[in-house]
Order: structure tokens, then C-alpha cells, then sequence
């Protein structure tokens, strides 16, 4: 009994002693935090993607509450009703990012690009792009191994079998950049979203001559030029070989898309359209 | 007799060394070529043509861009049809400059050809070290093992260094290549003296020759070429002994003569006397003067990766290449067989590299032929579709997805084997440990590989990836067929080009 008794007497002063000691670490290196970060932090999705820039979610939501202007500071995963709320708690004025989504600029698919080799090797974009052009034989084009597909933190990109190559999921793509970061050819863009997902871009990045591009890809951009006399808008350039749209200046007029000779320009989306058998950026009519 | 070789690690594949004893057969010329402007490690070279030029047989067509680079020289007389894109044999666009001949052109090809005749040894016997480098960089000579390294930058060692030995590469470690094993067999006089060249170059007094195990006839023939070399520079230096090694020729002794007293009894008292000592000044003895150069031949045992040049010097010289550091940090300098052979044809024929040999292989067969640079490798190997072709040697070779791709410094040889045609299928790792039991490094191979996979470059780089000689052994060994190499070559490119960044960001 006398041993029962001495050790809750012994436990109770230790416990005493250490609550004690606790109490004033905690008042004496008390860190003073924003309230508001937390609160930030957890509207914003968690998924630590780095689209915004940041090392991860955290490191956002402190940038928002120690920003003078929300202009530069942008959460591509989330939704602009989200950017708001954000912007209600920090009180300032949310930026009005236009939403982005990844678009593939290769439309190489296994019909339109003959294989000319059978890769065995390790399958990775990084390991057949260190080797050479691997089964296609375009050097700039879409390795078809899906290293985009692995780098998705929203699981919104998916390899299409019967194509080669990998398609963005629209309702889930949030624009983060992942898969273009990932992409050892760097032939992924974020392009604006549109208005319902309406966007015009040039599905190839070859920068060889036309007939070698024509003669590899049948679905090459040969850099005809046809789209920038076509563009009202001025939206076009033509460098390398390559015609590229200005989604910053393209008024989605869909000119461009009906000269090209190749249907490289790629307009998804649009209305009249047929419709499109999947919400792809390939969905080419 | 113990045979040379290094310390750790090491894989015996199948030799498959089936062209070996085939006389090399030379190709004509061609009536096109295509010349590529980087067909070596370094900064390309620089055009120095344009479309409608008219080029003769061992003109430069393109200038080095640079110190760490080499010009290109065209193989036959002709006009440059175009400065265009050329492939790769891997697909890869690259600069080239197209050349066609007529047929006036082509006689004036084999007149020049046949009325080429060698300097003789006492002409070249005059050349310094610094007009032979000359020489060499001139005619665009490169490491011709396949790394394609340009000679001329490594027999011109950093300040701080000093060369002591020049090693020579026939160990031709790659299985199924014999390229330069009947090199050997049917040039053995002429790439005795282009390693003697190249030794001068360095100002080195010892050549090794190494050779593995499995080519006696180049072994024999080499030997007896070597002993009749070395005696000749032996009798040259010195005409009273016969012994070829470990002379010292009386013409480069320096004779230091000094007066000393001596004492000496004459009747009953000591007297003191000057006398002139005449001895050999042991300090205007250098490495240099006192030692007659000479070549050996050291056999190799057959362990792959012999020829690899860290392996190389481990082998011959027992010292180790230092982490991240060069090869002449152990005093030596490696070239290959072939590079030897070209600095011959350089220095005394005034022709720079025009030509080189190769092993075609097509798992029944095997040829060896001298190739014209710029031949294209689809009119060499002809045939019908291939279900695999390598450029070089199974080991360390690369896929070619392509055959219309021009012959280049580096290729020397084309395996058209559908044996390799198809990798196993990919297992789970059992941890065996049997890529860290081979790696001729001592890295960890399984370890590395996982880490650049993951994208994990620094602590990849703390494994010391940069450290990987990209040998292969890892996945010839590995019972689950895993592609190890597959992602160490990723990964140690990125690490490299982050330690690159990182010393450019220093020195800046």
C-alpha cells in the first residue's frame, strides 16, 4: 500500500513539475502566427502540386497573408470562388486568373506517324529521350511512355491506347504544370481554358522542314505560313518550322484552323462542330 | 605468367569474337558522303564550306569550335552538294555537310592513293613533341575506341600534371568486335610507330600495350614487332651494349669532373695531393634523358570492362583514376589501338582520318572492313530488315533505329543480331547484390538506378552516380532483367549537368 501511495505521490510532483516547466517554455517562446494562414491553408486543396510557384500549400497560404496584392498570387487548382474566399480573409482583392489547362502540342498518333523501331527498354519519356527519337521518328514529338501520366497529382491525364499518346481529362486538369515539367520533350503547354474549354493551339512541335516533317508525321505543322496570313488578329508566329497561336491574343476565330493543309491546328470544343467523341485536345473533327 | 587486370568487379560475356582472323577488307569510296560537323565529344566543328564548293581527298571541311574539339576532313574529292540535317543512327537531327564526287574525281581519289608514300623515320625522327600534338589535332584525330575523345587534348595534360606512361587500349574488351585485333595482326609495324609518335608527343619514356588474353596471334605479332622497336631505339641511343632495356647511352651523360684532396704517405709524413674525380653527374639525370623509350606488351585477362580506361590504368599501373578527377592524376595516358594507328597514317603519311575499321557482325558472320568516313551504314550493311542493330559493341553500344545514317569517328562496328533482339521480361529486384558484386566502380548500382528513377538527383549524386563508366555489367548480370542502366544514364546526365551548373555558377 505504502508503495502504491509513494509512487502517485512521485508521478503527481513529476507531472506537476513538468506541466509546470511546459507552461512557461510555452508563454516565454510563444511564435505569434497569423491566424488567417491556417484558415487559407485550408481552403486550398492540399494536393502540394507547385503549380502556383510555391514549394506546396503551406508556403502559398503565407505568401497570401503576407502579400500586399493578391495580383501575382494565383492557385491554379483552385476555382476562382475559392481565390475569392481567400481573398476575403487576407482582404484584399483576388486576381482573376483565367483558368489553364495542359494541351499535348503533338498529334502523332500511332495511324498518322509510322513506327520505324520497337523500344524494350526501361519504360520512361526520360530514358528513350536520352537514347534518341525512340519509335517515332520525329525528334520533337510525343515519346508515348507517359511520364506525364505518372506526374499528375489530379490523375486527370490517362494514355490513350489506340493513339500513343496521352490525353488531359478536362473536368479534372487544373492547370498545374506537373506534366509539363515532367515531359523530357517539353511539348506539354498551358494554354486559357476558354470559354467552355474553346481553345486553338498547333498540335505539333517539329521544328523540321516541311517535307522531312510530312515525310515522318502526317499530321506535322510544316510552317507554310497559311495561318499567319490568315490570323486577323496577329495572334500567329511562324519560327523553325513551326507555327505558333498567341493564346493571349487568339480570339478563337478558327481561320487558322481551317487553311491549315495539315489539320495540325486543332480546335476542340467549338460548338458547330460534330460532336467531339471525347472531351480531348485531339478531338479534331 | 599472372595476367593484368583490375580489382573489383567485372562481367565474362559470350566473346561471339567470330570476325576475328578475317583479313580487313577495304570499301571503295563512295560516290556521296555525309559528313557530320560533331562526331566527337566536345564542341562541334565549324563548317568551313558552303554549297558548291569543289573539296579534294583529306581537305578540312569543318574547323574544331573549339579547344576540346576536332575538325572533320573529307574522304573523297568532289563538290558540296548541301549543308543540311543528317541523322543520327539514333534519329537525331545533326549538322552535316554533303559531298559528290564525279568520276574525274574519283580518278584523282585513286591516283592520290596509290602515289601516297610514307615520310621515313629519320624525317619524322626530327618532329618535336609540340608539331606532332600539331599534327595530330590537325588531322582530326580522336579517340577512335568509341568514346571519340580528340587526342591532341589528352596528350596535352593540365598544368600541375605530369604523363609517365602511355597505355594503349587493344584490349577491345567488347565481345563480338575484332576490329582491332586484326588491326594489330596486319599493322603491327605501323601502330608501333604511332604509339612511339604518340609517346614522344607526351614526353613519356614507357608504352604499354594492352591486350587481353584472347587474341595470342595480335599478342605474338605485337611482341616481336615491340622487341625489334625497342632494340632499334636501344642500338640508336646507344651503340656498345646489346641489352635493349635499362641502358644508359653514354652521348646524354652528362660528366661532372671535381677536384678532391687525398692523403697519401711519403717517407714519414702524410702529404695532401689534388686529384681531378671524373663521375657521372647523377643530377642532369632526368626520366627523360636517361632512359631509352620503350614499349611492352602486357597481356590482359579477358574480363570485361578491361578497355575501360579507368579499369585500363587500375590494370596496368595499379593506381587508381581519383574520384571526379582525370586520368593523367595517375601519370597515365590511355589511347586506343586505332588512335595509334591513325597518328601513323597522320605523321607519316600527312593523312588525317579519312578512313577507319569496323566489325560488322551478324551473328553468323562477322567482317572486318575499312570504312570511308561519311559512307552511309545502310550501303554497308545491306540486306533485309534486321530485328535489331547496335552501333558498337553489344555491351555499350546504342540502338540504331536507323541505317540511313552516316559512318562516323566513333562507330566501330554495326551488330546485326537478333539475339539482342529482345529484352527478358522485367522481374522484381530479389536483391541478389549481384550488380554491386560486378560493378567494375563499386558503386551501387540497383541503389543509383532506383534514385534517378525517382527523380531523387541529390542523394543519386551523393551515391556517386557521376562515378558510373555507363558499362553495362549491371544489367547483363541482374537475373531479373531490370533495366539498371536504362535509368542510371538519366540520372547521371542530370547530375552532371547540375554539377556543370554548379562550378560554371562558382567560377562566375
Amino acid at each position: 500500500m505504502n508503495v502504491i501511495l509513494t509512487s502517485i505521490i512521485v508521478l503527481g510532483i513529476i507531472g506537476i513539475v513538468g506541466a509546470a516547466v511546459l507552461y512557461v517554455v510555452a508563454q516565454r517562446f510563444f511564435v505569434k502566427e497569423d491566424p488567417r494562414i491556417d484558415q487559407v491553408e485550408a481552403l486550398l486543396p492540399g494536393a502540394n502540386c507547385g503549380g502556383c510557384g510555391r514549394s506546396g500549400c503551406r508556403d502559398f497560404a503565407v505568401a497570401c497573408v503576407n502579400a500586399d496584392s493578391l495580383d501575382a498570387l494565383s492557385c491554379p487548382s483552385s476555382s476562382t470562388e475559392t481565390m475569392k474566399k481567400i481573398g476575403e480573409i487576407v482582404g484584399l482583392a483576388a486576381s482573376e486568373a483565367k483558368p489553364k489547362i495542359a494541351v499535348l502540342k503533338c498529334n502523332g498518333s500511332c495511324d498518322l506517324r509510322p513506327s520505324m523501331a520497337r523500344f524494350e527498354g526501361a519504360p520512361s519519356c526520360a530514358v528513350l529521350a536520352s537514347l534518341g527519337t525512340g519509335e517515332s521518328p520525329c525528334p520533337n514529338g510525343c515519346l508515348g511512355c507517359g511520364d506525364c501520366v505518372a506526374a499528375c497529382p489530379w490523375g486527370a491525364m490517362k494514355m490513350n491506347r489506340e493513339t500513343g499518346l496521352p490525353e488531359v481529362i478536362e473536368d479534372k486538369c487544373v492547370g498545374c504544370g506537373a506534366c509539363a515539367k515532367a515531359c523530357p520533350r517539353q511539348i506539354i503547354e498551358l494554354r486559357y481554358k476558354g470559354p467552355r474549354g474553346m481553345r486553338v493551339y498547333v498540335a505539333c512541335s517539329n521544328k523540321e522542314k516541311g517535307a522531312l516533317a510530312m515525310k515522318y508525321c502526317k499530321a506535322a505543322c510544316i510552317g507554310c505560313s497559311k495561318c499567319l496570313k490568315e490570323c486577323p488578329h496577329g495572334a500567329i508566329t511562324v519560327a523553325n518550322n513551326l507555327s505558333y497561336i498567341d493564346f493571349e491574343k487568339c480570339k478563337l476565330c478558327r481561320k487558322c484552323e481551317a487553311v491549315c493543309p495539315t489539320h495540325a491546328i486543332l480546335a476542340p470544343n467549338f460548338p458547330v462542330r460534330k460532336p467531339a467523341p471525347a472531351p480531348a485536345p485531339k478531338a479534331e473533327a | 605468367m599472372k595476367l593484368h587486370t583490375f580489382k573489383i568487379g567485372g562481367v565474362h560475356p559470350a566473346e561471339n569474337k567470330i570476325a576475328a582472323g578475317k583479313a580487313i577488307e577495304n570499301l571503295p569510296l563512295p560516290a556521296e558522303v555525309v559528313l557530320p560537323v560533331a562526331q566527337h565529344i566536345g564542341a562541334p566543328a565549324k563548317a568551313l564550306v558552303k554549297k558548291g564548293d569543289k573539296v579534294v581527298r583529306g581537305q578540312m571541311v569543318a574547323e574544331a569550335g573549339g579547344f576540346v574539339s576536332a575538325p572533320v576532313h573529307t574522304p573523297i574529292s568532289g563538290t558540296v552538294v548541301k549543308v543540311d540535317i543528317a541523322r543520327t543512327p539514333q534519329n537525331m537531327p545533326v549538322e552535316a555537310i554533303y559531298i559528290k564526287s564525279d568520276e574525274a574525281d574519283r580518278e584523282a581519289d585513286a591516283k592520290a592513293i596509290a602515289e601516297a608514300k610514307p615520310l621515313s623515320d629519320a624525317e619524322v625522327e626530327k618532329l618535336g613533341a609540340k608539331e606532332i600534338i600539331d599534327i595530330i589535332k590537325n588531322a582530326g584525330i580522336v579517340g577512335l575506341g568509341g568514346a571519340t575523345f580528340p587526342t591532341h587534348v589528352k596528350l596535352s595534360p593540365p598544368p600541375g600534371s605530369k604523363a609517365e606512361v602511355v597505355i594503349i587500349n587493344a584490349a577491345e574488351c567488347e565481345p563480338c568486335l575484332s576490329c582491332d585485333d586484326q588491326l594489330m595482326r596486319e599493322e603491327a609495324a605501323d601502330i608501333v610507330k604511332g604509339v612511339r609518335l604518340l609517346m614522344k608527343a607526351a614526353g613519356v619514356d614507357r608504352g604499354v600495350i594492352a591486350i587481353e588474353n584472347n587474341k595470342p596471334e595480335a599478342i605474338e605479332i605485337m611482341t616481336e614487332v615491340v622487341r625489334i622497336e625497342n632494340s632499334k631505339a636501344s642500338n640508336k641511343a646507344s651503340t656498345i651494349t646489346e641489352d635493349p632495356v635499362d641502358v644508359l647511352p653514354v652521348d646524354v651523360l652528362k660528366v661532372k669532373t671535381e677536384e678532391v684532396l687525398s692523403t697519401k704517405i711519403e717517407g714519414n709524413s702524410l702529404v695532401a695531393e689534388k686529384h681531378t674525380r671524373v663521375s657521372i653527374d647523377t643530377n642532369a639525370l632526368t626520366p627523360t634523358t636517361h632512359r631509352i623509350p620503350t614499349i611492352e606488351v602486357m597481356p590482359m585477362k579477358v574480363k570485361y570492362p578491361q578497355g575501360g580506361e579507368k579499369q585500363l590504368i587500375e590494370a596496368v599501373t595499379g593506381r587508381e583514376v581519383p574520384s571526379g578527377g582525370l586520368p593523367i592524376a595517375t601519370g597515365a595516358i590511355v589511347q586506343n589501338v586505332a588512335t595509334a594507328y591513325a597518328v601513323y597514317r597522320a605523321v607519316y603519311l600527312g593523312e588525317p582520318i579519312l578512313d577507319r575499321v569496323l566489325t560488322i557482325h551478324d551473328g553468323d558472320t562477322g567482317r572486318n572492313l575499312r570504312v570511308p568516313m561519311g559512307t552511309m551504314l545502310s550501303s554497308i550493311a545491306t540486306g533485309t530488315d534486321y530485328e535489331k542493330i547496335i552501333i558498337g559493341g553489344p555491351m555499350m553500344g546504342r540502338t540504331a533505329s536507323t541505317l540511313n545514317t552516316p559512318m562516323i569517328k566513333g562507330t566501330s562496328g554495326i551488330l546485326l543480331d537478333s539475339r539482342y533482339a529482345h529484352r527478358r521480361p522485367v522481374e522484381p529486384c530479389i536483391r541478389c547484390a549481384k550488380c554491386s558484386e560486378v560493378c567494375p566502380m563499386g558503386l551501387e548500382p540497383f541503389l543509383i538506378s532506383t534514385l534517378s528513377r525517382l527523380k531523387e538527383y541529390d542523394e543519386a549524386e551523393e551515391q556517386k552516380i557521376a562515378n558510373c563508366i555507363e558499362c553495362g555489367s549491371c544489367s547483363y548480370i541482374c537475373p531479373s532483367s531490370r533495366p539498371i542502366l536504362d535509368f542510371i544514364r538519366v540520372g547521371k546526365a542530370k547530375v552532371m549537368a547540375a554539377m556543370r551548373a554548379r562550378a560554371a555558377a562558382k567560377k562566375a
